[in-house]
């Protein structure tokens, strides 16, 4: 990082403190409560994934949760999405504890797991026609989902027509479709390219701006984290243990030209501290290959600087 | 050509059917070489004139060196030498014979009043197969989706038929014969024995492979147990099946053969035993190329059924 004179990411200006005030005033949309889950070793050895994990969200907030690999973002996800349970400790959306998967739960996946037989609008349609509405106001209601992702020409295309991009519109309409209190996305964006990536991180501030939905939104990525979120949730690995929540001081709404902001490069730098914490033991340089020089004396091009 | 042997490049179409076409021109190719060009194995002779062979009768066949030290005696005597063209053994008809027999096949009138044309007997032999394949079908694909998609059916189901598919179809012929009659019924459970277990493993091994992501995708959809599987298993595995059958179908036919050998003997294999037995191999040959040319049309037409049922499959990559 730059050594420049930053801010303390802790700083807030009197907007965004007042913006924090009141979020925080809003009701609790989803509950974690000494979450803990262990798994057991082929080995037979017990390993603990997340260790009495503690957090809320609250309604309309956009959360991401960040952390190395090995601290459990997915398995967490997993857990809110209702495909694993617990070892011990409550999920509670709106207050009611949750059992199993439900459509009070949207989830987007990283992998686009659109159904490949079915057409972008019957994809769309599927959670509508599970909650048993009718064919016709099911057709309505997912067309409308589609328009508002933009793919209103593709409604009849099958999933291997569309971008990497198109098709996770897709997914996050499908998810939206079933107006579920909390959209959980496990980095969704993960398998797209930078500029492609960018596009969708816009869309997807647009439309949570646009709907009563609550966004827990799982990334690696810490520029799409701050760019995002309102709070992060930053997790560290062995054991999975939430290490802090950082409140963004990124004034909302965000634009690209932020990425560069004193409160942005703050931040970002605090969760560089946490996320790779400096090396206690220099001595292994692992960058370092251990190269000989392999261009022969006479080598047209000496050296390549 | 250099482009041809490269082992990423992808033909062009007309490339592939150009290739597609000689790969029934090659062995054709080496068929008439050793039926056309003399010395190319022919170990017989083919007598034409007997000279004074006493036991040699015209349009007999003749082993080579027999013939040749019959030649040579008769020459050391001062006999009457006898001739001949080589030929190949009567079990090797040449292409044309073939060609020929496949229309006069059809239009040979059955020896005996009881038999039956040609078109009959294979008329028996599609439908043994298809009520045998049919019913496999109707239990066995149920049961490996079902072992596919529980791990209670699979435990269940499939040590026992691992064990079965072992034992040899044609090893049931007596019992069934014992239990169903000689006519047709024993002959379709035949087939049925040899394509079910397979066809449950198959299947149940599809159904496994269906990306797991899809499901969490639909349960968290709102999507329960009867719509999981048939609003998402099904769906998602139904063209990796329709190809598992075509395969399977392939194998039924190769059970025909020894199914229609039980009991009183039938069908097509009736036929080609019956010709054999007159020494009419070009028959033979013309038979077995029909049964050939029926799996292979057949194989054609359901594949292009299933483009047409399964519109997402098409200009998709083949995974």
């Amino acid at each position: 990082m730059t050594n420049l004179e930053l801010p303390s990411y802790l700083q807030q200006s009197a907007s965004v403190k007042d913006r924090f005030e009141r979020l925080k005033n809003r009701p609790v949309s989803l509950q974690v409560k000494n979450l803990q889950k262990e798994f057991l070793t082929p080995q037979g050895s017990k390993v603990t994934a997340l260790n009495n994990i503690n957090f809320e969200t609250y309604k309309r907030e956009f959360v991401c949760v960040i952390g190395p690999s090995g601290c459990g973002k997915s398995t967490l996800i997993r857990i809110l999405a209702g495909l694993e349970t617990p070892t011990s400790g409550e999920v509670l959306i709106d207050g009611k504890a949750v059992h199993g998967p439900g459509p009070d739960r949207g989830m987007v996946f990283q992998g686009y797991t659109l159904f490949p037989w079915l057409t972008v609008k019957k994809n769309v349609m599927f959670g509508l026609e599970m909650s048993g509405q009718g064919r016709i106001s099911s057709e309505q209601d997912a067309l409308q989902w589609i328009d508002l992702v933009g793919l209103t020409k593709f409604a009849n295309s099958y999933p291997h027509q569309l971008s990497g991009g198109m098709k996770q519109r897709v997914a996050i309409a499908r998810a939206l479709a079933n107006q579920p209190r909390v959209l959980l996305m496990d980095e969704p964006f993960g398998a797209l390219d930078a500029q492609t990536r960018a596009k969708m991180q816009s869309y997807l501030h647009e439309i949570w701006k646009n709907i009563d939905i609550t966004i827990l939104f799982i990334t690696h990525d810490l520029d799409e984290a701050i760019y995002l979120a309102d709070r992060v949730l930053v997790l560290k690995a062995h054991p999975g243990e939430v290490q802090e929540v950082i409140e963004v001081p990124v004034p909302q709404p965000r634009s690209p030209d932020q990425l560069l902001s004193p409160e942005f490069l703050a931040t970002k730098k605090r969760l560089e501290e946490l996320i790779h914490p400096p090396e206690e033991d220099m001595t292994i340089n692992e960058d370092h290959l251990n190269m000989v020089r392999m261009v022969s004396v006479d080598n047209d091009v000496d050296s390549v600087f | 050509m250099k482009k041809l042997f490269s082992v990423t490049a992808k033909l062009n179409s007309k490339q592939r059917i150009l290739i597609s076409i000689f790969s029934f021109i090659i062995p054709l190719l080496i068929w008439s070489l050793i039926s056309y060009v003399p010395y190319i194995w022919h170990p017989k002779v083919e007598v034409t004139h007997i000279g004074d062979v006493s036991y040699f009768s015209e349009g007999m066949l003749i082993d080579r060196e027999v013939f040749d030290s019959e030649v040579e005696t008769a020459l050391s005597q001062s006999l009457e030498v006898p001739r001949g063209n080589p030929a190949n053994p009567v079990y090797l008809p040449a292409p044309h014979e073939v060609a020929v027999a496949l229309y006069t096949a059809f239009t040979t009138e059955p020896k005996r009043r009881n038999e039956k044309w040609l078109h009959e007997s294979l008329w028996d032999s599609i439908q043994v197969i298809f009520w045998g394949f049919f019913i496999s079908s109707l239990i066995g694909i149920p049961l490996g989706i079902l072992a596919g998609t529980y791990d209670v059916f699979s435990k269940l189901f499939e040590p026992f038929i691992e064990f079965f598919r072992y034992l040899p179809a044609p090893a049931f012929g007596a019992l069934a014969v014992a239990i169903l009659g000689i006519h047709e019924a024993p002959k379709i459970a035949i087939i049925f024995i040899g394509t079910f277990f397979q066809q449950v493993l198959v299947v149940s091994n599809t159904t496994r492979k269906l990306d797991p992501s899809l499901l969490e995708a639909a349960m968290t959809l709102g999507a329960k147990r009867m719509s999981l599987l048939f609003r998402v298993v099904i769906p998602g595995i139904i063209t990796h099946l329709f190809k598992d059958l075509r395969i399977l179908l392939g194998w039924a036919w190769t059970y025909l053969i020894v199914a229609e050998l039980i009991g009183t003997s039938s069908g097509i294999t009736w036929f080609i035993t019956q010709q054999a037995r007159y020494k009419n191999f070009d028959n033979v040959f013309a038979a077995i190329i029909i049964i050939g040319v029926i799996g292979l049309t057949t194989d054609l037409i359901l594949a292009q059924l299933g483009k047409r049922i399964f519109p997402w499959e098409k200009g998709r990559a083949n995974s």
